[in-house]
């Protein structure tokens, strides 16, 4: 008996690479970055309370953080966090709000997806300017 | 007599089926937003950016208490996220897939731990 259960094709659950076949409409890239901005951030989460720890333990500490921040790759992988967490932020209320059934069809679904895309993309950009020292 | 629990008159047995994870994601979410938005609150109104600025903040017991309930809620929220992705993503062998699971719970309370001693220290 087990091994015709063992035997059998497994319909209906697809392997991750399966995924890349589909064409994603634009709720589903912010879906999908959702997703990965969440494991990025959980990742990165020691990181996150090492700069933390650093900026509250001593005036030394403090300081060294500024010096270890001031460098390029440090600052781009501030900059990707940043993007996470805002992307994970607004697509988290565009959640919510479906949650208790606003903006549940196409037109306004697809809408709300593109207002989440532009506005962590744009904040990003204005924080990754500043970080950069352009402004 | 033997399928005595399938079907219509299936005997259910308190398993929640996943609704009470599904809404700690979503209270755990409001309530990191609302403290994002008091961070926020504080930065653009804050004048002092040195180090004693930044301390001072976290020296405030409230504050303190509220980083820690935060701390808390991620520590549930990215708990189930993690957990639906293992779920999603590793499929085909269960022993891997617990092994993600265990993992991530040691990794998250390990953070926990790391944040509460950030926050005492101040």
């Amino acid at each position: 008996m087990s091994e015709v259960v063992k035997a059998r094709p497994r319909f209906g659950v697809m392997r991750l690479i399966d995924a890349t076949g589909y064409r994603l409409p634009l709720a589903g890239f912010v879906s999908i970055l959702h997703r990965a901005s969440g494991m990025l951030m959980f990742l990165l989460l020691p990181f996150i309370l090492y700069l933390l720890d650093k900026s509250l333990a001593s005036e030394a500490t403090f300081a060294g953080l500024q010096a270890l921040t001031s460098g390029v790759f440090v600052k781009l992988v501030i900059l990707a966090l940043i993007w996470a967490y805002l992307h994970h932020f607004c697509a988290g209320i565009r959640h919510l709000l479906m949650d208790f059934h606003y903006g549940l069809d196409k037109d306004s679904a697809r809408q709300s997806a593109v207002s989440v895309l532009a506005v962590s993309i744009v904040l990003s950009a204005l924080i990754g300017l500043k970080l950069f020292g352009v402004f | 007599m033997a399928n005595n629990n399938i079907g219509p008159k299936r005997l259910v047995v308190g398993a929640g089926y996943g609704l009470r994870d599904w809404m700690a994601q979503r209270v755990t979410a409001i309530v990191m937003a609302l403290y994002t938005v008091i961070l926020l609150g504080l930065f653009l109104t804050g004048k002092d950016f040195s180090h004693a600025g930044w301390t001072g903040i976290f020296a405030m017991q409230w504050f303190k208490m509220a980083t820690f309930a935060v701390v808390i809620c991620l520590l549930y929220h990215a708990w189930v996220g993690m957990r639906d992705v293992w779920m999603d993503y590793v499929t085909h062998n269960v022993f891997v897939r617990l092994v993600f699971q265990v993992a991530t719970i040691v990794w998250l309370i390990a953070c926990a731990g790391y944040a509460a001693q950030i926050l005492w220290r101040v």
